[in-house]
């Protein structure tokens, strides 16, 4: 009977710790080789902890939300032959948000190793109950639970002062007192007092440490510009008429991407990223363009590589495509990163102006606003044309005021005469 | 016949069907009942009731006859005690004669029509019953079910002869010099108990490793420790495989054995009744064999209820009376669900068990992380001033708030204590509720207090 201790594995490029997001099994549990183990995630994707190893589970070195150092013990399992220890190989491949979801502890449990005759000494499994969450009825007397009952109240929403938050008679009168009405008038107003605590984790945990690694280190500088897009959208409408049913339709975005690609050609200083502890500013001649997603787990920022070498066509297929893999989790962990420049879009949403917060260590974002028909003078009437807001955000250490606003009136140059998108320099 | 319509009929009075029957008489509904054999059900005519009385007879025999040779410590001695089972049988019946007219009492009192027949549903709203004078038909907006359960017969060991249900057990004119009790459950080692106490060679053949298999080994150890004082052999592990002549041929871990037997109670366990009565022409949704019921105890047609143990386990009395009071409200127009936080259970075996709640294993399967505390009786004053040491009172409660999840004890007469668990389960109490109410001294019930203060870590009297 030996012990096996598994390791932290190395996860990704350079990564030297990462978060334990979901443990798939508890001490005691027994553990078939390959069954998932745990569950870990790094700045940009999550992975799966297989188990090398047949036994049962002894000890877990980590609970969820603990950052732990690569190469550092995870957990023990107790197996048949002599122990060992191993630096767990992560999952190969397409490491997703879902696939974990899919494979619930309680599935696995309901499947417990068979017995190998062969095994001169099998390890006894552990005995262990159904783990259920605890039946939680609300804690009152049956007198109180009457008057309940007669009054139509749920005592699941009545706050109870007692002891263990026992519901009292006097905590029922309250509740009455306070118009949460029987349900016969469900038009009542009433006071909730309930609080949820939300551990925050995963994903939520890497973009709050990200927004606040990027607001604290750095200055932004935002500036709002204009612009008249009528003509983007008649040469949109056109390009789109001719596109069939299967093929990917051009939005904004491919156009102001490809703008992008054009205005930092011209202006190579937001197209970088800024080291701020080495104090080096990287200029890229490759442009990946960032594309904030958001995803049912929350923001995502999936990466069109080298748009420089993209047409408007293909932008728009990758983006699609891109989008769709963020949101349904099956991203590669190299289209979450890399990218030297970002475009947010609350555009759908509506909204005139936006501030958007830099993507660090990058040092520029474009933020798209919604396109409203306004009325604009044209020297001599009213005429009503599509204006859109771009709203961008510029590192203020590296990036100066005039080569901001210089870069956003190249990109309303460039938006506003959509020919000039598709001119070869 | 007129037909008769009524708002509720009640079908089986029993102490589900009767309860219903006498709260929704209280209440103004216009309530028929109808009952095949005799008011009061299993419970008052050929269980609970009855079996308590030969149990208290058997008691009373046991320590008189201990005391037989001046052997008893209390210095009290008696000379050759007889008992005559026909005049204990005859003691009992009366009882039961005093409850059943008890009950028809209440119910014309409660101005519930009592219809006596046999009930045969013809469609939802409508039975046929076979009374003496002919075939009564019942209409009625609300049925209620409340039909019971029957002992369960063993294919090997079919009644009849020596072979006996408890029903017959209750009644024996003698006391049987040789009993087998085939079934170790709370049924068969109630009467097996008594019928040890009254003089009977008895032998108990169960087929789980364990007597009473629905208890824990700790909750059960007494009362087969209090087996063996009295002589009876328990066979384990053991199946009855039937008649052979004059004994009975069971077949062990070790092999066959005949087992020589004057007569065989088999208490192999009930089964719900749901055959005589129509239920084909229902097609009620079944929970296994029992009939399925929501919280409001409605089955799957509308406007039938169901009660009692045919709608499952535990098959308890006391809980067909709860039932069948919460629906008789339903019916007079109340809001009720059912909404008990638990049913007590009691075994009359001796020692006596009793569990409200639950059990340490059960609530850590449900999840819970708890705490539990145990004191024993023989740190319990009134336990040795009674001389019955035995047993032990054990609390479960949540480890967080201490709520108090579960309640067991095992003791003689630790029936009595059944109410103050079950009402600490209801109300919600924790362990320091308990340990803060003064229990009167000296009782059994100190035994409570302490196991609660043992739990929180502080007991006074170990």
């Amino acid at each position: 009977m030996g012990e096996f201790i598994i390791k932290m594995p190395d996860v990704g490029e350079g990564v030297a710790e990462a978060e334990l997001v979901e443990w798939h099994v508890k001490p005691g549990d027994p553990v078939r080789e390959d069954m998932v183990l745990a569950a870990v995630m790094t700045d940009k994707a999550t992975v799966e902890i297989p188990s090398p190893v047949t036994g049962t589970v002894l000890w877990l070195g980590a609970e969820i939300g603990d950052t732990v150092a690569v190469k550092a013990p995870l957990l023990r399992i107790q197996v048949a032959g002599e122990g060992g220890e191993v630096t767990a190989a992560p999952m190969p491949e397409t490491v997703t948000m879902d696939t974990i979801e899919e494979q619930s502890p309680a599935a696995k449990v309901e499947s417990p190793p068979s017995v190998e005759v062969k095994r001169p000494v099998q390890p006894a499994p552990v005995a262990r109950a159904v783990v259920q969450s605890p039946a939680d009825k609300p804690l009152a007397s049956p007198a109180v639970r009457l008057r309940a009952q007669e009054s139509g109240i749920d005592l699941r929403q009545v706050p109870g002062t007692g002891p263990a938050g026992r519901i009292t008679h006097d905590d029922l009168d309250r509740f009455l007192a306070r118009g949460a009405q029987p349900s016969v008038t469900p038009a009542g107003l009433a006071m909730k007092t309930a609080v949820e605590e939300i551990k925050v984790t995963g994903l939520r945990r890497r973009i709050s440490e990200k927004m606040v690694l990027a607001t604290s280190r750095i200055p932004h500088i935002t500036y709002v510009e204009e612009i008249d897009v009528t003509d983007l959208e008649d040469l949109r409408t056109t390009m789109n008429a001719s596109r069939k049913p299967d093929q990917t339709k051009l939005t904004i975005l491919p156009f102001l991407m490809r703008a992008i690609v054009k205005a930092v050609a011209e202006q190579p200083g937001v197209n970088a990223t800024f080291d701020d502890d080495a104090g080096i500013i990287t200029r890229h001649g490759a442009v990946h363009i960032g594309i904030a997603t958001q995803t049912p787990a929350g923001l995502t920022v999936p990466v069109v590589r080298h748009a420089e070498a993209r047409n408007i066509w293909n932008c728009a297929t990758e983006l699609v495509r891109l989008a769709e893999a963020a949101r349904t989790g099956s991203a590669l962990r190299e289209e979450l990163s890399g990218s030297t420049i970002t475009i947010t879009s609350l555009g759908a949403m509506g909204g005139i102006a936006t501030t958007p917060i830099i993507n660090h260590p990058e040092v520029a974002i474009v933020g798209v606003n919604k396109i409203m028909t306004r009325p604009m003078w044209d020297g001599s009437q009213f005429i009503p044309r599509k204006m859109m807001n771009l709203s961008s955000s510029f590192d203020h250490r590296v990036v100066d005021g005039w080569d901001a606003a210089a870069f956003v009136q190249r990109l309303k140059v460039l938006l506003e005469t959509p020919a000039l998108i598709f001119i070869e320099s | 016949m007129k037909e008769i319509v009524c708002k509720l009929l009640v079908i089986g009075a029993g102490p589900g069907g009767y309860i219903c029957a006498i709260r929704a008489g209280q209440l103004g509904v216009d309530t028929v009942i109808v009952e095949a054999v005799k008011a009061g059900g299993t419970c008052l005519n050929i269980g609970c009731i009855p079996s308590k009385a030969l149990i208290h007879a058997a008691e009373e025999f046991e320590k008189v006859s201990h005391m037989a040779g001046a052997k008893s410590p209390l210095g009290i001695s008696v000379e050759g005690p007889k008992l005559d089972l026909t005049k204990t049988v005859a003691w009992k019946d009366g009882i039961v004669g005093r409850l059943n007219s008890g009950v028809l009492g209440l119910l014309r009192k409660a101005k519930v029509k009592i219809v006596h027949g046999r009930a045969t549903f013809r469609d939802g709203k409508t039975v046929e019953v076979e009374t003496e004078t002919g075939t009564q038909v019942i209409r009625a907006e609300t049925v209620v079910i409340a039909t019971g359960s029957e002992p369960v017969e063993l294919p090997s060991l079919p009644f009849g002869g020596p072979v006996i249900s408890s029903t017959e057990a209750l009644s024996l004119k003698a006391v049987p010099q040789k009993l087998v009790v085939v079934g170790g459950g709370y049924i068969g080692l109630e009467l097996g108990i008594a019928f040890a106490k009254m003089g009977s060679a008895v032998t108990v053949v169960e087929a789980t490793p364990q007597l009473l298999p629905q208890y824990d080994a700790e909750l059960v150890k007494p009362v087969v420790k209090r087996l063996g004082e009295l002589g009876v052999r328990v066979v384990t592990g053991a199946k009855a495989r039937g008649l052979s002549g004059e004994t009975l041929l069971i077949e062990t871990t070790e092999g066959e054995e005949r087992l020589a037997a004057d007569k065989i109670l088999v208490t192999v366990g009930r089964k719900p009744r749901t055959e005589g009565w129509g239920l084909d022409e229902l097609d009620l949704d079944r929970a296994g064999k029992f009939l399925r019921i929501d919280e409001r105890c409605r089955t799957s047609m509308r406007g039938v209820h169901a009660i009692g143990d045919i709608t499952g386990e535990p098959m308890l009395a006391h809980r067909a009376m709860a039932q069948g009071e919460m629906v008789a409200e339903i019916v007079a127009g109340k809001k009720r669900t059912w909404d008990k936080r638990c049913i007590p259970a009691v075994c009359f075996t001796d020692p006596e068990i009793v569990t409200a709640g639950f059990s340490p294993d059960e609530a850590r399967a449900q999840g819970f992380e708890i705490r539990v505390g145990q004191f024993p009786f023989n740190a319990n004053g009134r336990a040795m001033t009674t001389l019955s040491e035995d047993g032990f009172v054990r609390v479960v409660a949540r480890a967080d708030t201490n709520l108090i999840l579960g309640i067991q004890a095992v003791g003689a007469g630790v029936s009595e204590l059944s109410s103050t668990f079950a009402l600490a389960i209801e109300m919600g109490a924790r362990l320091e509720d308990v340990a803060a109410t003064i229990h009167a001294h000296p009782t059994r019930s100190e035994g409570f207090q302490e196991a609660a203060l043992k739990a929180l870590g502080h007991a006074l009297h170990i």
